[in-house]
């Protein structure tokens, strides 16, 4: 398993190196949404009994910060290699496509959970809100950078350009983050949004971090939980199947 | 067979078509271990193809690779394991410097403390004084050489450059072949891609010829040579003011005080010559052309057809 050790390494070392740029900036961006978030409805919404509104936007902003970096960190690094043609390096050895899957996304893992822990360092200063279950928060946490960056390798494969990729990531990731309940809980949406932001497995996943965090949430934790994991199988097993068949990788 | 019988590369009926492109039209190929071998052929010939399909970059449509025994397919991790491969593009990792990227390459391959055979590529590639430089930082010819420790930090039995001096200066290529002259003294296997004839000429044992797919020439580089019909004789003569009559009938020019007459065996020469004198004619000069790769390399590829 050396070769997975390596690239692994590599991985995480390539986000580490600039990670003024994959670390800090998303922190910034997160507490610039507290601040203004905060401070504009703080006192006007109370979505769950006895959290404030930026107590509530906490765990959200945390959540949304793990997952968007998940997926940034395998796509773009993938669609790097693959444009520059340094992709080689790691087709070259005898690496298996299991190896190569695992270490992206473990490093990509590692990412959200480094940027997640420093929204949260950050937002003490803001409210404190305690963790009431911390095995559930970990395990959505776990399983939502694991589906994101999973989703990252196959955008990254499947991506030919920057621009492609860009799409993937403005058009899929940012509208169905927005509106997975990261500002607001849906039961505040009209009954008909409420449907529409089931379909949303972002919801779930932060809604389910969010019972880790309150021991209150929208949904059940168990339905959750069980949706997050199905669609993280769905996604390994593509992923798995595209990089077994050699799927733009190995033409 | 014994290990040593082994052939170091090993191609059966190798295809491989892009849409209707058929990039490989049934290559048979086999390298022994040791050897210093060229592939040529022109521009599309398949040569990056057959080695990208060598190197597990690319998949076959039919057909088999095997490196030192092991199938590129089924066996890939001792395939690879067997194999350097020198990429043609320029391409590096901007993140890295050079020792790191070495000691990652090492990584991929299982090799932890691989510390002293890293220091020595580096020194025999002269790449000692930028080990700490980030990649981004290097010049092209630099580049190239990282490209060549990459290739070969797992020490691998069969090294396969592919067009490894195309756009490198002369201090640098007569470095690189130095480096991979020792390399074959040692037993490695090497396969070389170049569009420099002279360079496979010099270096290479074998050859063997590509275009549009297929192979149209295995043969010792002796054997390639050998196949080039045409010598000229060139003979400098004091003030010709036309081509000697005897002369033009055998296809002879003239051009300046220079007079080109091509033959085949050696023996014609001195009748040749004669003429020259016949037609009163002063001889101040007389060289024959060796046969070269190039001019091999055109006439094969000219008589190859289509």
């Amino acid at each position: 398993m050396s070769g997975f050790r390596t690239l692994l390494y590599k991985e995480t070392l390539r986000f580490w190196k600039v990670s003024f740029q994959t670390v800090g900036a998303p922190v910034l961006t997160s507490v610039l949404y507290l601040m203004i978030f905060g401070h504009v409805l703080e006192g006007r919404l109370q979505p769950f009994d006895g959290v404030s509104y930026t107590g509530f936007l906490i765990p959200g902003l945390v959540m949304m910060s793990v997952l968007q970096n998940a997926f940034a960190n395998s796509s773009s690094s993938l669609i790097q290699s693959k444009i520059t043609g340094n992709i080689v390096f790691v087709l070259l050895p005898p690496i298996s496509w299991f190896e190569f899957f695992s270490a992206y996304v473990v490093a990509s893992v590692l990412r959200g959970v480094v940027v997640g822990t420093g929204v949260w360092l950050v937002s003490l200063g803001f409210a404190s809100t305690g963790v009431a279950h911390p095995l559930w928060a970990l395990a959505f946490v776990v399983l939502g950078a694991g589906l994101l960056a999973t989703l990252g390798v196959i955008a990254g494969i499947w991506a030919d350009k920057f621009d492609q990729l860009a799409a993937f990531q403005n058009f899929l990731i940012m509208p169905l983050t927005m509106l997975s309940g990261v500002f607001y809980s849906i039961h505040s949406l009209p009954p008909v949004w409420q449907k529409v932001s089931h379909l949303n497995p972002f919801f779930f996943m932060i809604d389910g971090f969010r019972f880790g965090i309150f021991g209150q949430s929208d949904a059940s934790p168990w339905l959750s939980l069980a949706i997050v994991a199905s669609a993280l199988l769905a996604l390994v097993a593509i992923s798995l199947a595209m990089l077994r068949s050699g799927y733009k990788l190995r033409g | 067979m014994s290990p040593s019988d082994v052939p170091a590369i090993e191609v059966r009926q190798a295809t491989k078509r892009f849409g209707s492109l058929q990039a490989l039209g049934g290559v048979d190929l086999e390298i022994r271990q040791g050897e210093f071998f060229a592939l040529l052929g022109p521009n599309g010939a398949g040569k990056t193809t057959l080695i990208s399909a060598l190197a597990g970059l690319q998949r076959l449509s039919s057909g088999s690779i095997r490196v030192m025994g092991h199938d590129v397919v089924s066996d890939y991790r001792a395939a690879r394991r067997a194999l350097g491969v020198v990429p043609q593009e320029l391409v590096f990792d901007p993140f890295f410097s050079v020792r790191e990227l070495l000691r990652i390459q090492s990584g991929y391959f299982g090799l932890r403390r691989n510390d002293d055979w890293v220091d020595e590529l580096l020194v025999s590639l002269d790449l000692a004084s930028k080990a700490d430089t980030n990649m981004r930082a290097l010049s092209g010819g630099m580049k190239r050489r990282v490209l060549v420790a990459q290739a070969l930090v797992h020490r691998p039995p069969v090294i396969v450059l592919d067009e490894p001096t195309a756009g490198v200066d002369v201090e640098l290529r007569q470095t690189l072949w130095q480096f991979i002259r020792r390399l074959n003294a040692d037993g490695h296997t090497i396969v070389l891609t170049t569009h420099y004839l002279e360079e496979a000429e010099e270096l290479c044992t074998r050859i063997a010829m590509l275009k549009a797919g297929r192979i149209v020439a295995l043969d010792s580089t002796a054997g390639i040579l050998r196949r080039v019909s045409q010598r000229v004789l060139r003979v400098r003569v004091e003030a010709a003011a036309a081509l000697p009559l005897a002369l033009a009938g055998l296809g002879a020019e003239l051009e300046a005080d220079l007079i080109r007459v091509p033959f085949e065996t050696h023996d014609q020469i001195e009748g040749l010559l004669g003429r020259v004198r016949e037609a009163g004619l002063r001889v101040q000069e007389v060289e024959i052309s060796r046969p070269d790769l190039e001019q091999a390399f055109i006439e094969i590829m000219q008589g190859a057809g289509a």
